[in-house]
């Protein structure tokens, strides 16, 4: 067993074992604290994808979270009112089925992401992130002067939607929900990583002329990896409103982004685990530094310093050393 | 005689008032290797360049299998069998060597959109990537990083990746550049053998490589081509002699 997969092994029961710790403790409110681990934990795994494996600096994929939370916060208020979502030029009818959810905020994340990646990935560099970040403005400033679902105020889900056989409104049970998802999602990213789509994505970070020079486009990959990756994000978007049983326009503000992009770099940059040690790191930060002090980014801060300087690997890199490659 | 594989018609490139190719027409016939030769600057690698799709000339055509490529893009070319080393170098060095080789053999299969079965365990992938290396005398290097592996080593990969890609014709630039030469009379060996398989450009600046490999020659002086002819004809041509082979026997 290689080092790292020890310590992802470590991470994962570690993360497994909090909200049963809390449930003993009779303490719910950490439970949905190990949940909001969980979740964004996810959202970086799906970043992940597009700045760790294909070196795309995305500051716009809290456009992708977003969307997929106003997915389930827009059929949950529909649902819930038994309202069609829009009744011309067809009917679609609400649902608050979970997995129909998922698959809608995945769905319509990689939607808005296929144009953003088309017109973004044209450029590279800084300038790659300052484009996607007008793109992800642009949907935040287009929920916040949209009145039908809130706008500014955001959106408030009654009841979390359901998932035939649990019981959704329990924390433990959401939390086991959300945890199967982020190893689907795990899963999901080492089987792209590995696969021959995953080989000509490492290889257009590492040099796109060699792989223009086979005969592969980079753009190509680039764009289908910037799409998958904005999916994941909004799988994760989904289960954040309901999580949080409420939607509003700060998902999608560009703090959000900046926060996805922290995870990445916390835990470590293209490695399995590294959003998920991130999540874990950032959440607790927040929960302890933010218990002292307001200013508690400051801390934060200074972490993130730290990281860059002296831990290039984040915190997998510390713990597990270089990422060994095939 | 055979119809050209490659042929390069009025060719020509200015990087502002720098004419680095101008009005070049070169071809590349079956079978046979064809060295550039030409003093440093003289636009040799901007060919180079202009013929894989990496640079777009400004005027002139490039037909390649009885086709215009003038207005593909690199990978398209690539696709369509030319395959090309860089003078520097150029690989994903964090992958190893057999990765590298597999990238190409994937390329060649078109099948970069696959998205589950891992390549780590694919036969249809490694076998025809190994055979490749241990044509270029790398098998035993097959794990090491590109990013470890000698400046030589890197040369023989680049070949290697040609190679697993199956072209139509190879475009070399310097591969011997960096070399001993112990690599450099292996190489010769195996280049001369290679022009069974498809025919070769090649740039390079050792003469005893290109005086026993060339079938032709061509020289370029400040982005012209100042003589064409087989190696006898190139030695007694006075021009060539004075512009570039003056100081030689």
């Amino acid at each position: 067993m290689s080092r790292e997969l020890l310590l992802n092994t470590v991470l994962a029961l570690l993360l497994l074992a909090l909200p049963f710790g809390a449930f003993a403790l009779d303490e719910p409110f950490y439970i949905d604290l190990a949940t909001r681990m969980v979740v964004l934990g996810l959202a970086a795994t799906g970043l992940n994808l597009a700045l760790g494996v294909g070196g795309l600096v995305s500051f716009g994929h809290a456009a992708f979270f977003g969307v997929g939370g106003y997915v389930a916060g827009v059929m949950a208020t529909h649902a819930f009112n038994a309202e069609p979502i829009f009744a011309a030029p067809f009917t679609l009818s609400a649902t608050d089925l979970m997995p129909v959810i998922w698959i809608a905020a995945m769905g319509l994340a990689a939607l808005v992401a296929l144009p953003i990646g088309a017109i973004s990935l044209r450029t590279s560099g800084v300038y790659f992130i300052m484009i996607t970040l007008a793109f992800a403005q642009m949907v935040y400033y287009f929920a916040i002067s949209w009145p039908a679902y809130g706008g500014e105020d955001g959106l408030a889900l009654s009841v979390r939607n359901a998932l035939p056989g649990f019981d959704t409104a329990d924390s433990l049970t959401f939390f086991l929900i959300c945890y199967a998802m982020l190893m689907a999602g795990l899963a999901a990213f080492t089987i792209l990583r590995n696969s021959r789509f995953g080989t000509a994505l490492e290889a257009a970070r590492q040099n796109e002329i060699r792989l223009a020079a086979v005969g592969v486009a980079p753009f190509r990959v680039r764009r289908a990896a910037f799409v998958l990756s904005a999916a994941l994000t909004g799988l994760a978007g989904a289960l954040y409103a309901e999580l949080n049983k409420f939607v509003s326009p700060s998902m999608l503000s560009w703090h959000m982004s900046g926060i996805l992009i922290v995870l990445v770099i916390l835990g470590g940059v293209g490695r399995l685990f590294g959003p998920v040690a991130g999540a874990m790191l950032y959440v607790f930060l927040e929960f302890v530094l933010g218990g002292l002090t307001e200013r508690w980014q400051l801390f934060l801060g200074l972490i993130l310093l730290g990281v860059v300087l002296f831990a290039r690997g984040g915190l997998v890199g510390l713990l597990a050393g270089k990422p060994r490659h095939g | 005689m055979a119809e050209p594989l490659l042929q390069i018609r009025n060719l020509k490139k200015s990087f502002g008032a720098l004419r680095a190719t101008n009005d070049v027409s070169i071809d590349l016939r079956p079978g046979e290797v064809h060295a550039l030769i030409g003093p440093n600057g003289a636009g040799k690698s901007t060919l180079m360049h202009l013929i894989s799709g990496f640079l777009k000339p400004d005027a002139g055509e490039i037909l390649f299998d009885g086709q215009d490529i003038t207005g593909i893009d690199m990978p398209g070319r690539a696709r369509l069998g030319l395959g090309r080393t860089f003078q520097i170098s150029s690989l994903a060095p964090d992958f190893s060597a057999l990765r590298n080789v597999m990238l190409a053999v994937q390329a060649r299969q078109g099948s970069s959109f696959r998205f589950i079965r891992p390549v780590r365990s694919d036969p249809s992938l490694i076998e025809p990537a190994m055979a490749a290396l241990e044509r270029t005398g790398l098998g035993a290097r097959a794990q090491i990083p590109a990013a470890e592996l000698s400046h030589g080593e890197r040369r023989q990969l680049e070949i290697a990746i040609a190679l697993a890609l199956g072209a139509k014709a190879f475009l070399f630039d310097e591969p011997m550049a960096g070399m001993g030469p112990e690599s450099s009379k292996t190489l010769t060996t195996f280049l001369d053998r290679l022009r069974r398989e498809a025919p070769v450009l090649l740039i390079e600046h050792d003469m005893d490589a290109v005086f026993a490999l060339a079938d032709r020659i061509s020289v370029l002086v400040y982005g012209s081509v100042i003589a064409t002819g087989t190696v006898e004809e190139i030695r007694r041509n006075a021009d060539v002699r004075s512009a570039y082979l003056g100081d030689m026997p």
